[in-house]
């Protein structure tokens, strides 16, 4: 591990370097680290400001929508000059502007199954910020085939929830909800509402887990699903065991390639 | 003292708007009887012949009750049943 900082970098980490969780072990580890982060939008945005204010080696941030007027009372990566522009190159410009330090790679394709595998395999940990129960099924199997922490948040109106999927570890997305709701009762942003500052608690989180993965400080939300309501200020966590009947991560998967 | 009940938002237009009610205890399957005999439509929401939807999760306090007995899983005064949907909002569109 090369443990040299330059005194910039010693400047721009030391309020978290001197936390003895972290340390320059610490700081050396997030600087190693390659992330990737899928979605641009109220989620990705906060996760990945954080995780390139910390220092993370190399971010990708994988969107292929352009940025709408009305993204832009959640999506604090982007701002209203960037209308029209795509999501991933707006993140990538501002989490540069932020820390030019961390290479930021901007993915413009969509997440489909025939890419997935290819796109997240030179990267430690995945950060799902999307917003659509395919795309989350697809990122949790190829991560579960594929080995690889997963941080999954989710909001909709007041509620959010986190949970981190350590592949090996115990439980994954498909062991929490087993199928996706009709299209009747998910209620995505657009249908139910949500306010910025909400989806940036989970947002955040987001990051937190991922450093959390990334230096081994404190406990990673495995096995755990962790449940904000923002109008009660309340955290709640329930337990999510893995499912030996999983189809992914079970005792006697059938789903061995990602989007199949 | 009877069994609190969590509902989902989706769910809150059967319950008048309420994020919380009260069910009489027995076993998930009588909660969610009792649920429909107050509030017509929210059993058939929750529930097809007897078995939760697959989509439907049901926690009794902080477990699942699939990793306990299921639908058959005994549910006691005091306790806590909170129904919680899969969300997928990323707050993209």
């Amino acid at each position: 591990m090369n443990m040299e900082f330059t005194p910039d970098q010693l400047q721009r980490y030391h309020r978290q370097m001197i936390l003895r969780e972290l340390g320059a072990a610490g700081q050396q580890k997030i600087s190693d680290a390659k992330v990737f982060i899928a979605g641009a939008g109220g989620l990705g945005s906060p996760a990945g400001y954080y995780l390139a204010a910390a220092g993370i080696g190399t971010l990708a941030i994988a969107d292929n929508d352009l940025v709408e007027l009305s993204n832009l009372q959640r999506q604090i990566a982007h701002n209203t000059e960037r209308i029209g522009m795509l999501k991933s190159d707006s993140a990538q410009s501002t989490f540069k502007a932020l820390n030019p330090e961390v290479n930021i790679i901007s993915i413009t394709q969509r997440i489909i199954a025939e890419n997935v595998a290819e796109l997240i395999r030179d990267f430690d940990i995945v950060v799902d910020c999307t917003d659509n129960f395919a795309v989350r099924y697809l990122l949790n199997d190829a991560c579960v085939l594929m080995n690889k922490p997963l941080v999954s948040g989710a909001v909709a109106g007041f509620k959010g929830h986190l949970t981190t999927i350590i592949p090996g570890q115990g439980h994954c997305f498909r062991c929490i909800f087993e199928e996706m709701p009709p299209d009747a009762e998910e209620p995505s942003c657009r249908q139910a509402g949500v306010l910025g500052a909400f989806a940036g608690v989970i947002g955040a989180m987001q990051a937190m887990e991922v450093l959390k993965l990334v230096t081994g400080a404190g406990e990673p939300l495995k096995n755990t699903l962790l449940i904000y309501d923002g109008l009660k200020s309340e955290f709640r966590r329930v337990n999510a065991p893995r499912n030996k009947d999983c189809p992914v991560c079970g005792d006697d998967p059938y789903i061995t390639i990602p989007g199949c | 003292m009877a069994v609190k009940v969590r509902i989902p938002t989706p769910l809150q237009k059967l319950t008048q708007g309420r994020e919380e009610v009260e069910a009489k205890a027995g076993s998930v399957v009588d909660v969610i009887s009792d649920l429909d005999a107050q509030f017509p439509g929210l059993g058939e929401r929750i529930s097809e012949n007897g078995k939760v939807r697959r989509f439907v999760n049901i926690y009794l306090n902080e477990e699942d009750i699939r990793f306990l007995q299921a639908e058959q899983t005994a549910v006691k005064d005091g306790d806590e049943v909170s129904i919680i949907p899969a969300i997928a909002g990323g707050s993209s569109r």
